[in-house]
């Protein structure tokens, strides 16, 4: 019986470091940008598929099997620098329209990516076989537990902590937290916005990519991943609060174990029971759980 | 001047309502056939833009009543004796009225991105449960649409694309036509004209005596009912529905195709329908990936030319002509 729990729970807590990775991404953006950005998905797919490519580049070198890590969150890392581009080249053109235009904007991100992602990687599901086990299982209360999860669950947690850091206690911070309270009194004091916007961006695309490379190992990639999991990032946001980072922490671990604790109970609740959560949160505490502060 | 831009705009749309006429006279069954979505989803869109372009409220989870129109259609098929399509229709209009009735009235307390995500999570809602829930929907395999009869006539003898390309043409186009011109009743009327103060300035509109909330609410659910009503229509063509006609990516579609028409036009979003599914059909039989080149537009409209083709179109003509 704890056993099943532990298992239960583990698997939860696992989706919630990866979703976390995600929805920070988010986070950051609609933070400073106040643009919600739909292709944040797009890019956990991105992230997920240069995994895959990254892993099976290193097996093919014939390196130890244990630094498989290595390749895999670097290429997950690098390939955030597609924000830049992403952002000169696309957004940037949108900052002083109505939020309808920003959302559509991004949405085309995501018809672009998507097929983007075919051309590149083809239509099958790629998968990293074998790896996922490489540093065996644990025993936690009698259940048996991936190490791989136990690892990406604790880079997930620095993670978070790194990035507290850097909004607290770091001059970059500082500036984002002031663009994120007023963009014009920043600007007045003389913050290059540009730069900001430019490196928040792609901040929030490292963090997406991040997370679909790490979930590599785990699951497949397939195409249709990142619009599937928007909506969970999506879910996320919602519950914590718009632009709130402790928000995001405790939303998806909201998320990730209630869709475990669904799947294992009644599988047709499933992700039913996490889109009631948000009707019920966007009605009755519209700014989330942890909406009051902002980034 | 007034006076010859009505003139100008009646001979354009009796014009082309002719030529849709005649169309199944003259083109390749193909294109005839390509012409049923159109004016299913031109249904739908006319009432995703008295949300959108009339009362300034962009939902991202329109598609949910395209599916309770398609599934409701499907369901009496399927489930009843029932065969006629006034009845489907009807019935369709009913349950999106009801659906809409009681989402809209969570929704449009939120403006912007809150109502974008209340409606996208409803939209959600309801994909999951078509998905989850198998006994009723038929899972991700969707439900079967058996042929309906028309006006009382059981065309069931009838080969499928004579049938399709022949009456159920006709009279979709009619549901169409007729959808059009309740649509432009509402926009003209004392109430269309609330709905712009409310998207102009809520505050003076309030102040004015218009309940808000209250109007809103209305579009909303005479929204809902032209989603619906288009949905049942989407059905019989291909025979089948299934969950991804809900899903949130068919939504951002739906904004998609109102954008690329324009939204500050009554027929704007019907252009943006037919674009829309003929390029994508061009597009399609020549490259495999639509989503990239529809990306890239959607991006281009986005950035240089937000009033979309209708846009464009009247910047060389009197502004007075394609207005509604």
């Amino acid at each position: 019986m704890t056993e099943h729990l532990v298992n239960v729970v583990m698997s939860g807590v696992f989706h919630a470091a990866i979703l976390f990775l995600v929805a920070a991404g988010l986070q950051v953006v609609f933070g400073v940008q106040k643009i919600f950005n739909l292709a944040c998905g797009s890019f956990y797919a991105l992230g997920a598929y240069t995994g895959v490519s990254a892993v099976g580049w290193y097996a093919s070198t014939g390196g130890p099997p244990g630094l498989f890590l290595l390749p895999l969150a670097l290429g997950g890392l690098l390939v955030g620098i597609v924000g830049l581009p992403v952002e000169r080249g696309l957004l940037r053109f949108v900052y002083d329209r109505d939020e309808t235009f920003q959302l559509l904007m991004t949405f085309a991100l995501v018809l672009m990516m998507e097929d983007l992602i075919r051309m590149t990687w083809g239509t099958a599901p790629r998968s990293t076989a074998g790896y996922y086990l490489t540093y065996g299982q644990a025993r936690l209360l009698g259940a048996a537990v991936p190490v791989y999860n136990l690892v990406v669950i604790a880079a997930s947690l620095i993670i978070a902590a790194g990035l507290g850091w850097l909004l607290t206690r770091t001059a970059f911070g500082r500036i984002m937290r002031a663009t994120a309270d007023n963009r014009e009194m920043a600007e007045a004091l003389g913050v290059d916005m540009r730069r900001v916007y430019a490196k928040v961006f792609t901040l929030g695309t490292a963090l997406g990519t991040l997370g679909g490379a790490l979930v590599i190992p785990a699951t497949a990639a397939m195409s249709e991943m990142g619009i599937e999991l928007i909506v969970e990032a999506f879910a996320v946001v919602v519950i914590g609060g718009l632009g709130s980072m402790r928000g995001a922490v405790v939303g998806a671990l909201v998320v990730g174990v209630l869709r475990s604790v669904a799947i294992s109970v009644y599988p047709e609740l499933e992700m039913l029971l996490i889109y009631l959560i948000v009707i019920a949160v966007l009605i009755f505490r519209p700014r989330g759980l942890f909406g009051a502060a902002a980034v | 001047m007034r006076q010859s831009g009505s003139a100008t705009r009646g001979v354009v749309l009796a014009a082309v309502l002719l030529s849709i006429a005649l169309l199944p006279l003259l083109a390749p069954t193909y294109y005839v056939l390509l012409m049923l979505p159109f004016m299913a989803l031109a249904v739908v869109l006319l009432g995703v833009n008295l949300l959108f372009g009339y009362t300034g409220l962009v939902s991202f989870g329109h598609a949910l009543f395209i599916g309770v129109g398609a599934y409701a259609g499907a369901f009496l098929t399927v489930h009843t004796t029932v065969r006629s399509l006034e009845v489907m229709l009807l019935a369709a209009a009913a349950l999106g009225a009801a659906v809409a009735a009681l989402v809209g009235a969570l929704c449009v307390r939120y403006v912007k991105i809150y109502f974008g995500m209340l409606t996208l999570a409803f939209g959600m809602v309801f994909y999951t449960f078509l998905l989850k829930f198998y006994r009723l929907t038929g899972g991700d395999e969707g439900m079967r649409v058996l042929r309906p009869s028309l006006l009382g006539q059981s065309l069931d003898a009838m080969p499928k694309t004579d049938y399709l390309a022949g009456p159920y043409y006709y009279y979709s186009l009619a549901v169409l036509v007729i959808a059009a011109f309740v649509m432009w009743r509402v926009v003209r009327s004392p109430f269309g004209l609330c709905l712009r103060t409310i998207r102009d300035n809520p505050a003076k509109a309030e102040s004015l005596g218009v309940s808000v909330t209250r109007y809103r609410w209305y579009a909303f659910v005479i929204s809902g009912v032209f989603g619906a009503v288009g949905g049942a229509l989407l059905g019989p063509p291909t025979g089948n529905v299934d969950p991804t006609l809900a899903y949130w990516t068919s939504s951002g579609n739906l904004v998609f195709m109102v954008l690329l028409g324009g939204f500050a036009n009554f027929f704007g979003p019907v252009l943006g329908a037919f674009v829309f599914i003929f390029l994508q059909d061009r597009v399609m039989s020549t490259f495999p990936y639509w989503r990239l080149v529809f990306g890239a537009i959607l991006a281009f409209i986005v950035i240089f030319a937000p009033a979309g083709l209708m846009g464009l179109l009247s910047r060389r003509r009197p502004a007075e002509v394609f207005r509604a």
